[in-house]
């Protein structure tokens, strides 16, 4: 298996990610989307850490350390964005993001 | 003897403060008479006349000290302002008040000439007003006689002081209000009859008349204030003199167009105030006023005045305007001398005698003979002064009688008016060793110099020619009057005539006397009843009183002398007279002292007022080696204009010795040849009997009747000016002027026809373009509310639908806006990758 499957399958699940963001009407499915962007991205940090790096030269773990920090990152973005969520739902008694249009004014 | 400390030299500090007082009295004078002078003892004519006196000594002290200034070869020109920092400011508008471009500040001007004028003005209007007080002693109305004869005599002695132009012009206005005033003194006294309707018209004639040369003079004023920026004689003589050097420079031969223009309406005032043709109509009718009003103001000052301007204002004259004023002068001085030769109203006689003299003062001053044409404005002004109160005197004497062919034989009643007046009559037909003759000669002498001198213009040559013509006639005329008047015996009623208003004569106006002999001595109102009531009765006794002129005329003669000799008697205390009259009522009397003093003073002066002032008295006896009459000793160009403009002006007129001894020989045989002509003409005509003189008179003017008719209407120039005085005593009501076929009548049609020319032409024109900017205005309009609204909405409604559909995409919901977000990049990135 070379790099071309793993950018292949972040591709797919970026791409997922992207779908879920934009048709979702629930606004848990589009966090679920975010979060399936940046583990299309972590996929991508990984594997181009494992494999471009010059031949006969010690692999280093910048890649693999940032991979680390978007999960703790996501983790984060996860709690605030589920804090924004339940206020959003205190003012529109809804989780619909079609109907939150307050950025209209 | 140093010539600071004598007493004749003059001291700025002093003696501007004695002219200005010469000057003031007469106005105080008139303030004091106007608001007390009913009231005072006599009405006041003690007070003015003595305040004239003391104005008259002034004026000939100061005269005094410029003669010894002259005498001493001293310069003597005095300006207040300059040497007294006696200034009057009337308004201004910067800190440099003597010199500022607006500002109007006046002073008082002192020159030889000026000194010579108020020493004239003063001496006659002093000797006036001691005639008056006899002349018109118990007329309604004196106290304000005599106050308007002070004011005037104020705003004579303003204008020959004054140092600038407008100030002469504000006096120069004064004086005309005077002489509307005073030649309109008999139409508030309708007992005057004849004077009382002439006098109505008269005035308003005058008024308006020399209201045009007043506005030429206002005109011409303004053109050099314009240019020059300043009224101040001294100033504009300058100035004059460098632009005509400057113009002469760059244009050899030319004058400024622009000064000739502005000379000749300066001349224009003269033409007016100094009753030139043709503006002279006003002067012969102003003899409707009281005689010592046609004395002072119609023959000695006010028309001398406009040619005391023309001496003021020589400087600024280019040689054109000088051209026409010689003409012009010729043409008054022939013109009037000749109608003078067919009048037979004394007073007429020597108003036109008046017109023809100044004719030779602006003809003298038009050559170029400054000095010649003043100098002759002084000695005029004496023995016309002298003439006219004559005249008054022997008026007053007749009973009111003012034409010639009903006095004679007068010298034998009146023996000392007789001298005064045939002194006078010498010296203006220019018998030599009489002012007269000094003044024409020079004249003369001027217009021969410029011919001989090879100056020759063609105004030089008309008035070669036209003045010793016109001087001819004016020995004939002066002679005539003489013999007239005074020779053969006394002949009352011979014709009909007008003036003796207390005759009865007319209609409705038989009963005027008893009117006039109520209202001026009210006290014996009894005395005169007495006496009218006779003549009155004695007149209706005549059938044919209003036709057959003899029986007419003695009646009314008769009747006349009543009321006036009882007049004569409260107003002088004649007693012996006014009994006398009821034997020989009808001759004429002396007149009374204070007339007969005016009349001495003057006619002595009419007689030496000319004479030699000898160069050098004390170091040569050959006074005839230097001789020079006292006007040329002091008055010159360099003593008038200054010594650099008057070198340059005389030089401009200056010839060679050789002419100017041909030309002193050929205008002494000249005068002298002349006035004995006219003399003897005059004696061979009127001087041997009046039976005789009428036969011979009668066949000359059969001989040249049409020339004749002519002459005697006046070259018919008041009815071609549409300003003929009738006056019908017949008719109570005026008749309506109807102007037609005369100049007046004319200009009435030219100004209808104008009229018509502005309401359809001019007016058209305005209509026409008024439309065309309306139309203009409205397609304007359209254009506006079409283009440019029609922009600016377009603007406002494409941002308006641009705003709405750019609105579409403001949803504010973020999937739209992430969906755009990821189309956007992905199209960005299709872009990138594929091209």
């Amino acid at each position: 298996m070379g790099l071309g499957a793993y950018i292949a399958v972040s591709a797919a699940l970026f791409a997922l990610g992207i779908v879920a963001i934009l048709v979702r009407r629930n606004v848990l499915y589009v966090l679920m989307g975010i979060e399936m962007i940046l583990n299309a991205a972590n996929i991508n940090f990984v594997a181009f850490n494992r494999f471009n790096h010059a031949e006969g030269s010690q692999s280093n773990l910048d890649g693999r350390m940032f991979a680390i920090f978007v999960i703790i990152l996501a983790a984060a973005e996860a709690a605030v964005a589920l804090a924004i969520v339940l206020n959003v739902f205190h003012l529109f008694n809804s989780v619909k993001p079609a109907e939150a249009d307050l950025l209209r004014e | 003897m140093t010539a600071e400390s004598h007493f004749l030299a003059f001291d700025p500090a002093q003696d501007f403060k004695l002219l200005f007082l010469a000057f003031v009295l007469p106005l105080v004078g008139y303030v004091i008479q106007i608001a007390a002078g009913k009231r005072l003892p006599r009405q006041g004519d003690w007070l003015l006349t003595s305040g004239l006196f003391a104005t008259a000594s002034i004026t000939v002290l100061m005269f005094a000290k410029s003669l010894w200034a002259a005498y001493h070869g001293l310069e003597f020109r005095h300006h207040s302002g300059d040497e007294a920092g006696l200034w009057f400011h009337w308004f201004y508008s910067s800190d440099e008040l003597a010199n500022g471009v607006a500002n109007v500040s006046a002073a008082i001007f002192y020159d030889p000439l000026g000194a010579a004028m108020l020493m004239v003005v003063g001496v006659v209007s002093f000797c006036v007003h001691l005639f008056s007080i006899g002349y018109m002693h118990g007329t309604p109305r004196y106290h304000i006689f005599f106050a308007n004869i002070s004011l005037f005599t104020f705003a004579m002695l303003g204008l020959v002081l004054s140092d600038n132009l407008l100030f002469l012009f504000i006096f120069w206005e004064l004086m005309g209000l005077m002489s509307y005033l005073l030649i309109g003194h008999f139409s508030h006294d309708p007992s005057s009859g004849y004077f009382h309707k002439w006098a109505t018209k008269a005035c308003k004639k005058a008024f308006l008349t020399t209201r045009v040369g007043d506005t030429c003079l206002l005109v011409g004023m303004v053109i050099f204030f314009w240019k020059f920026e300043t009224f101040r004689f001294t100033e504009l003589w300058r100035l004059s003199i460098e632009e005509l050097a400057r113009h002469q420079s760059l244009h050899p031969g030319e004058y400024p167009l622009w000064m000739t223009v502005g000379g000749l309406f300066i001349f224009g005032g003269t033409i007016g105030k100094s009753a030139q043709f043709p503006l002279h109509i006003w002067l012969p009718d102003a003899m409707a006023g009281p005689t010592p009003v046609s004395a002072m103001i119609h023959a000695a000052t006010m028309v001398a005045a406009g040619v005391f301007l023309l001496g003021r204002c020589y400087p600024m004259f280019t040689p054109d305007v000088l051209n026409v004023i010689a003409a012009v002068g010729t043409i008054t001085a022939i013109f009037a001398a000749t109608i003078g030769t067919t009048a037979y109203d004394l007073k007429a006689v020597l108003a036109w005698s008046t017109i023809s003299q100044l004719g030779f003062m602006v003809a003298a001053i038009g050559l170029g003979g400054v000095v010649a044409g003043l100098f002759h404005m002084v000695t005029h002004a004496f023995f016309k002064a002298c003439l006219f109160l004559s005249a008054g005197s022997v008026i007053h004497g007749c009973h009111h009688e003012q034409d010639m062919r009903n006095m004679g034989g007068v010298r034998k009643h009146m023996p000392i008016t007789f001298a005064c007046m045939l002194a006078s009559t010498i010296a203006i037909a220019g018998i030599p060793f009489f002012s007269g003759f000094y003044s024409k000669d020079m004249i003369i002498l001027r217009a021969w110099e410029n011919i001989l001198g090879g100056r020759f213009t063609g105004a030089s040559f008309f008035a070669a020619v036209g003045l010793p013509l016109a001087a001819a006639c004016t020995a004939f005329y002066m002679f005539r009057m003489i013999f007239m008047t005074f020779s053969d015996s006394y002949r009352p009623g011979t014709v009909e005539s007008p003036f003796a208003h207390h005759g009865g004569g007319h209609d409705d106006h038989g009963h005027a006397d008893h009117g006039h002999a109520d209202h001026g001595h009210a006290d014996h109102g009894h005395a005169d009843h007495g006496h009218a009531d006779h003549g009155h009765s004695h007149a209706h006794a005549a059938p044919a009183h209003a036709h057959a002129a003899s029986a007419h005329g003695h009646d009314a003669h008769g009747h006349d002398a009543h009321g006036h000799d009882a007049h004569g008697h409260d107003a002088h205390g004649h007693d012996a007279h006014g009994h006398d009259s009821h034997a020989e009522h009808a001759t004429p009397h002396e007149s009374p002292l204070p007339i007969l003093v005016a009349l001495c003073i003057l006619a002595f002066l009419g007689v030496f007022g000319g004479h030699f002032w000898l160069a050098d008295p004390l170091h040569s006896l050959k006074f005839w080696e230097h001789a020079h009459t006292w006007f040329e000793t002091s008055v010159s160009f360099q003593s008038l204009y200054g010594a650099q403009i008057g070198d340059r002006l005389a030089a401009a007129v200056a010839v060679d010795e050789h002419a100017a001894h041909q030309a002193h020989t050929v205008a002494l045989c000249v005068s002298l040849a002349v006035a004995s002509l006219g003399i003897l003409v005059a004696w061979l005509i009127y001087g041997r009997g009046w039976e005789r003189s009428q036969r011979i008179a009668g066949r000359i003017t059969h001989a040249i009747h049409a020339i004749y008719e002519v002459v005697k209407g006046k070259y018919f120039v008041d009815e071609a000016l549409g300003t003929a005085i009738v006056v019908d005593m017949k008719r109570k009501d005026e008749p309506r002027y109807e102007p037609d076929a005369s100049v007046i009548g004319a200009s009435v049609h030219v100004a209808n026809f104008l009229g018509w020319i502005d309401r359809h032409v001019v007016d058209a024109t305005v209509n026409l373009v008024g439309r065309i900017g309306m139309s203009f205005g409205k397609g304007s309009a359209t254009f506006d509310r079409v283009v440019i609204d029609g922009a600016v909405n377009g603007v406002g409604l494409f941002t308006q639908t641009f705003g709405s559909l750019v609105r579409l995409f403001q949803s504010g919901r973020v999937q739209q806006y992430a969906t755009f977000a990821v189309f956007g990049g992905l199209a960005l990135a299709v872009w990138l990758i594929l091209l």
